[in-house]
């Protein structure tokens, strides 16, 4: 059984309604509790028309698929406005796809993406007039080494009004790349998506693949792949409080969890090579081998970050500075984090306790997974969080070492993919949930392959996170949501 | 608090890396090597698994340039005549020398630059942009400067504003756009100003080289476009090749390039 949530079906079987019934049916499951994972748009062979999806989880690990075929240039009538959660994808399916909505409240493209590559022009940055009130502008190029976005705010004084937040700039155009090349060669790319989230968009494309091979893997490469898996969040985990501590000015915490990320990632690349975790993961198995002077190695690293992570944390968190500077600071309510769909460490910092390895299947049903949750929404929220999470994560490694001590390097070959499926896979990453969307075409080639990182659903909430707060804390909050851009950009 | 601080100061310890020049990274997937013994008869399943079309057949060759040190055509070879090795010394100053051929023993040696040496042998000022980077080697070029090694002992910094920079660091395949920001970044810089390409992207366009969001300039018997390949125009006096490249690759190349030692 794999690891990670998994839905799979033949196309024929997937339940297509007509749009007004499919929509009214969405927002019935919506209202009864479902929470949207996502809603994409597949191209239909008249070109005119595209088959919209839509992703529902109704209980832990438990999907609902639906599929309407609309007309672009008429769609059907908005529901962002009713879930707000859907507005990332309804902005996607039209700038993907062209797609009309009728009544929609703000149509800006998503990426700088599609046939209509001037769209952005139709949505400038909001204005903001009246005495004392200013605009900053940030990047695209930023002052760090770090990856591209533009950001507006829009000030009254030093407290901002409203951020506005305008990605693409890191658009290369993955899910058209993801369709050129042969279905199971794609590793390499998929671990380049969000090239920090290496493992989890590797293991979603892997199991993806490996369901629609029909094959079933044992337990002990799952557990290599979630070592891997864990190893990542820990090193981005520690890397994200290493941020934090500089951005607030408490150097001794970003120098101490700077070298425990070193630690972290160090033991990666002594089991797959790559600091990043590139080449842990291939579908059907695992280049991975734990023998026993390796497994002496990562046992030292984990007894290490056991021994000096409570150090270093009892340190930050209990200085007053630091408490200073991020408590009260970028808060969201639970309410608004669930409207707007968060996922992922940014939903659980507000109280939502959100983990699909929590669903339990495979290795994480054996060496189970305790969501961690932070009730206040803010910074702080999100800092403490990633400590627990390191706490949880450190100990899920020992247990699956210890039950797997040892793994040997595996690869099934995979024969051809099962024609005309739809699959879906949700990996929960170091940010949050994963998807991976394939669908094969009637020679089992791929006909339509969805990527989504977490951080597409997450930017809309550091846009409001911020509202209210000094101007000079935005550094603070958008490192403590930490979201990739590439990752929104594909 | 002073107490907890310096307990942290005790568990910390000394954790620099004392010569930079030297150390190698306990089991990174590095520098290829290729054996001398023949291949089998017509076999190109190297090349037929390489994910960028980094490898060149009779005589087999493969180019850290394009290489994401996937390692598939280790998998693939049934002579085993390619290998990865720990070294993370891989940096050139030119595409051709980042080519590992058949045989060959050792990696060419990065030729120092009088003139740069003598310009920032001292004192540089680097400023990064990433145009489609996936941030593995912003990560990696952010780690450069972490206590582990401290890329600062030698006076070489990031800076904010291309402004105060001497170097362009470049990362990611160069994404259509981010085109008018990278121009920007480096008409903004002062002379004498140079570039360094770092990773597959974007020294080659990698993985991504011909995706649709991506545009390098003209490629021969295309249309022209308005803007003129970056990269051929600015010559970067550095390659620094991975995905992302180690901390100590892009160290140790310009370690070299600036006659440090």
């Amino acid at each position: 059984m794999t690891s990670v949530v998994l839905h799979a079906l033949p196309l024929d079987q997937l339940a297509q309604l007509d749009p007004e019934p499919w929509r009214a049916d969405l927002l019935d499951r919506v209202e009864q509790g479902a929470r949207p994972v996502t809603l994409y748009g597949t191209p239909a062979p008249t070109g005119a028309e595209v088959f919209v999806t839509a992703v529902l989880e109704e209980g832990p690990g438990r999907l609902h698929l639906s599929r309407t075929l609309v007309t672009r240039a008429v769609g059907y009538p908005e529901l962002t406005t009713t879930i707000p959660a859907l507005h990332c994808f309804e902005r996607e399916l039209h700038e993907q796809h062209g797609v009309r909505f009728v009544g929609h409240p703000w149509l800006k493209p998503i990426r700088f993406e599609g046939g209509d590559r001037a769209a952005m022009n139709g949505y400038p940055f909001y204005k903001i007039e009246g005495k004392e009130v200013h605009e900053v502008a940030v990047g695209p190029i930023h002052a760090g080494v770090i990856e591209p976005g533009s950001f507006r705010f829009m000030c009254l004084g030093e407290q901002v009004y409203h951020l506005e937040i305008h990605l693409g700039y890191q658009h290369r155009g993955v899910e058209a790349l993801l369709l050129r090349g042969d279905a199971r060669k794609l590793t390499p790319l998929v671990e380049t998506i969000a090239g920090d989230t290496s493992v989890a968009h590797a293991w979603a494309y892997c199991a993806a693949l490996e369901r629609l091979a029909a094959i079933e893997l044992p337990l002990e490469i799952e557990a290599a792949r979630g070592v891997a898996l864990e190893l990542e969040r820990i090193a981005m985990h520690l890397a994200g409080l290493a941020g934090l501590a500089a951005d607030v000015g408490f150097l001794q915490g970003a120098t101490t969890y700077g070298r425990l990320r070193t630690t972290a990632i160090n033991t990666s690349m002594l089991l797959c090579g790559s600091r990043f975790g590139r080449g842990a993961l291939r579908p059907g198995g695992n280049p991975l081998a734990l023998d026993g002077p390796r497994l002496d190695t990562v046992r030292r690293a984990l007894s290490l970050l056991e021994a000096d992570l409570p150090i270093i944390n009892d340190c930050f968190l209990s200085a007053r500075t630091v408490q200073h500077r991020l408590q009260g600071v970028g808060a969201l309510t639970e309410t608004v984090a669930r409207e707007l769909g968060l996922v992922g460490m940014s939903a659980r910092a507000c109280g939502v306790p959100l983990d699909q390895r929590a669903a339990g299947p495979g290795i994480y049903g054996v060496v189970p997974v305790v969501p961690c949750t932070e009730p206040s929404g803010d910074c702080w929220a999100r800092a403490r969080l990633r400590v627990a999470e390191l706490d949880a994560s450190l100990r899920w490694v020992r247990g699956a070492l210890d039950r797997h001590p040892a793994w040997q390097a595996a690869r099934a070959r995979l024969l051809a993919l099962a024609p005309s499926h739809l699959v879906i896979a949700v990996a929960e990453g170091w940010r949050g949930e994963v998807v991976h969307c394939l669908e094969t075409d009637a020679q089992g080639g791929l006909r339509h392959y969805k990527v989504q990182d977490p951080s597409l659903r997450n930017w809309m909430g550091l846009a409001l996170a911020v509202r209210g707060n000094d101007i000079s804390d935005f550094p603070i909050c958008n490192k403590s949501f930490d979201l990739s851009y590439c990752g929104n950009d594909l | 608090m002073l107490f907890k601080s310096l307990r942290v100061r005790a568990s910390q310890g000394t954790q620099y890396i004392t010569d930079l020049r030297k150390a190698v990274p306990n089991g990174f997937r590095g520098r290829p090597v290729i054996a001398g013994t023949p291949c089998e008869e017509g076999c190109t399943a190297c090349r037929d698994a390489c994910p960028t079309g980094a490898i060149q057949l009779a005589p087999l060759a493969l180019d850290l340039g394009r290489c994401v040190f996937c390692s598939e055509c280790v998998e693939a070879c049934p002579a085993d005549k390619i290998a990865f090795t720990p070294d993370p010394r891989m940096g050139a100053r030119s595409k051709e020398d980042l080519v590992v051929r058949e045989g060959a023993p050792a990696p060419p040696l990065l030729a120092a630059s009088a003139e740069l040496t003598r310009l920032f042998g001292r004192s540089l000022k680097l400023r990064q942009v990433s145009a489609g980077g996936c941030n593995g080697c912003e990560m990696e070029l952010n780690a450069v400067a972490n206590v582990n090694f401290d890329l600062q002992r030698y006076g070489i910094e990031w800076v904010a504003s291309p402004r105060h920079a001497d170097g362009l660091v470049l990362t990611g395949p160069l994404t259509r756009t981010m085109r008018d920001a990278v121009r920007l970044a480096w008409e903004a810089m002062p002379d004498p100003r140079f570039v360094i390409a770092v990773g597959a992207c974007a020294i080659s366009g990698g993985l991504y080289d011909g995706a649709p969001g991506v545009d390098r300039g003209s490629h021969p018997g295309e249309r022209p476009r308005a803007f003129p390949d970056f990269l051929d125009e600015v010559a970067p006096v550095l390659f620094v090749p991975g995905c992302p490249p180690h901390p100590l690759t892009f160290i140790q190349a310009i370690l070299d390039l600036l006659r440090i030692r």
